[in-house]
């Protein structure tokens, strides 16, 4: 078991989805992203060229540079709420 | 002369590689080829996996030492690996990733504790070696394979050398952003250096701020080989760049606009290079100088019954290309699109036919099509991706999803999957564009 996400974490979540669904043309709607599902593959399905293109936003839209040895690159990308996690430690805007 | 050396470096204390800022140098590099071929199974093939590109080199280096076949399928999806492996029942696959999933005989490199050794000089490989088969995925389901031979792979990256003027400032450092196992960073990235006495980088850097410290990393003279996605992702990201004398890209064409951007950012020249799987590197152009490709020396193209033909020079045999050339004198050619079946996403290249083909031979599924949408949204790096229709009543959108990640590369995964209760074609087998508009979603 993880522990519940804080309210803050659940509404930087919920932002993230939408930044996520806009800029990679999902069609799924963000409402229905589960949080706890990989983000890769089975879960939302993402390939390679969808997480640069969440690197973007998320470095402009939070000043957050993701590197491929920032610690523990799988870990970041293994769930909606880890990826949110990671976001609100260390963003700069 | 009936063969050429494996590497083009003159003295054992020469450059060949560089791994985290460090210098590997030439006798380094024939010894660790001489330890592995020395232990690598009993076996004619051996698909070559390994992320790192000096291990990558001394794999394939090793196998073509000691007269093995390396493997370079375009995906590795599960059925990919099937079709492999009835292809060639001796493969084995050569990782360096513990984790790896292939479902081939395992040899782990590096195998056990390397001492650090020496040797020198580098073998000499005939020229009519057979050293590989690179395969495209095929229309029909079954991979193809494409056979290369020693001397025509050497010839080929000698000429690109030349046309990059690489061999005068001999010692500069290739940094790519693709992989070695694809035909162009295998030719750009993996014999281009050793072929012309140059420094490749073992790393394969992917984030914007990765490719910058892969790039600060490497002494100067430095060169970046990339594609693309990765240049428009470095302009969106804004990123600085220490000088790069060179940027080189290839596997989709890029817009005017596009390159002289970068060339602005970064003030450096970027070049672009034109080739498929089929034929290696056959032309290259300066994209703010000119729109028309230059062909390599002794290459041609030419038009028959209005399909393009490329041959001479290193190309094996007399090819059809997937693209629409119109030529414009004896040595180049404008690019005018993909010959109507084909695809490229994400700088993958595919057919329509074969994507089709992967998706109805799913057990349930009755009918199927890809497609891709004019005027569909692009993403910031610029990716639209294909759509499908399925007919499947007794499957879900995820079940499919599931299936078609066991066939095919994830670039061409649809987006979106819409299951339908039929595929009305017109009568020569095509989904006409109004009845797929009346299907989908408004984007």
């Amino acid at each position: 078991m993880q522990p519940a996400a804080s309210p803050v974490t659940r509404d930087l979540e919920r932002e993230i989805a939408d930044l996520m669904v806009q800029a990679l043309n999902l069609t799924v709607a963000s409402a229905d992203i589960d949080p706890a599902a990989p983000l890769y593959r089975e879960g939302l399905g993402l390939d390679s060229i969808d997480i640069l293109e969440i690197a973007l936003v998320v470095s402009k839209r939070y000043g957050v540079e993701i590197k491929a040895d920032s610690e523990n690159n799988h870990q970041i990308f293994s769930s909606l709420t880890a990826l949110a996690d990671f976001i609100a430690e260390r963003r700069t805007k | 002369m009936h063969v050429a050396p494996l590497i083009a470096h003159g003295a054992p204390d020469a450059i060949v590689a560089f791994r985290n800022g460090s210098p590997i140098r030439a006798g380094r590099f024939i010894a660790d080829i001489a330890q592995l071929s020395a232990r690598l199974p009993t076996t004619g093939h051996v698909l070559n996996a390994c992320h790192d590109r000096y291990s990558f080199a001394v794999g394939l280096a090793a196998c073509i030492s000691s007269n093995r076949v390396s493997l370079l399928p375009s995906t590795h999806t599960p059925e990919a690996i099937r079709q492999l492996g009835s292809f060639a029942p001796d493969a084995i696959c050569l990782t360096d990733d513990p984790a790896c999933d292939i479902d081939l005989p395992q040899f782990q490199f590096p195998p056990g504790a390397v001492p650090d050794a020496e040797a020198w000089p580098a073998p000499a490989v005939a020229l009519d070696r057979l050293v590989a088969y690179i395969f495209t995925s095929g229309s029909t389901g079954v991979p193809v394979p494409h056979a290369k031979t020693w001397g025509r792979l050497v010839r080929c990256v000698q000429i690109e050398a030349a046309r990059l003027r690489l061999l005068a400032t001999a010692s500069c450092v290739i940094v790519a952003t693709v992989p070695a196992q694809h035909m162009y960073g295998f030719e750009s990235t993996v014999l281009l250096p050793l072929q012309s006495g140059n420094a490749l980088c073992a790393g394969r850097p992917f984030y914007p701020a990765d490719i910058a410290s892969a790039l600060a990393a490497a002494p100067a003279p430095r060169m970046l080989v990339s594609t693309p996605v990765h240049l428009r992702t470095l302009l969106a990201a804004n990123i600085d760049l220490p000088p790069i004398e060179l940027i080189l890209s290839a596997t989709a064409s890029l817009d005017e606009s596009l390159a002289r951007k970068v060339e602005e950012r970064y003030a450096v020249p970027l070049l672009e290079i034109y080739g498929s799987t089929e034929t290696g590197q056959i032309a290259s152009r300066r994209t703010t100088q000119t729109a028309e490709w230059l062909l390599w020396p002794d290459v041609s193209v030419s038009v028959r019954d209005g399909q393009t033909w490329v041959e001479g020079g290193h190309v094996e045999s007399a090819t059809p290309m997937g693209d629409v050339l119109e030529i414009t004198g004896a040595d180049r050619f404008l690019l005018r699109g993909r010959v109507a079946d084909l695809v490229n996403i994400a700088g993958k290249r595919s057919s329509l036919a074969y994507l089709d083909h992967q998706l109805t031979s799913i057990p349930g599924v009755i009918d199927g099509a890809f497609f891709l949408r004019e005027g569909a949204p692009a993403t910031e790096i610029g990716i639209t991706r294909l759509g499908a229709l399925v007919v499947a009543p007794n499957l879900d959108v995820k079940a499919i999803t599931s299936c078609l990640r066991e066939r095919l590369d994830p670039a061409f995964l649809p987006r979106p999957l819409l299951l339908v209760p039929e595929i009305r074609r017109n009568a020569t087998g095509k989904l006409p564009l109004h009845v797929l508009q009346s299907l989908l979603p408004d984007p």
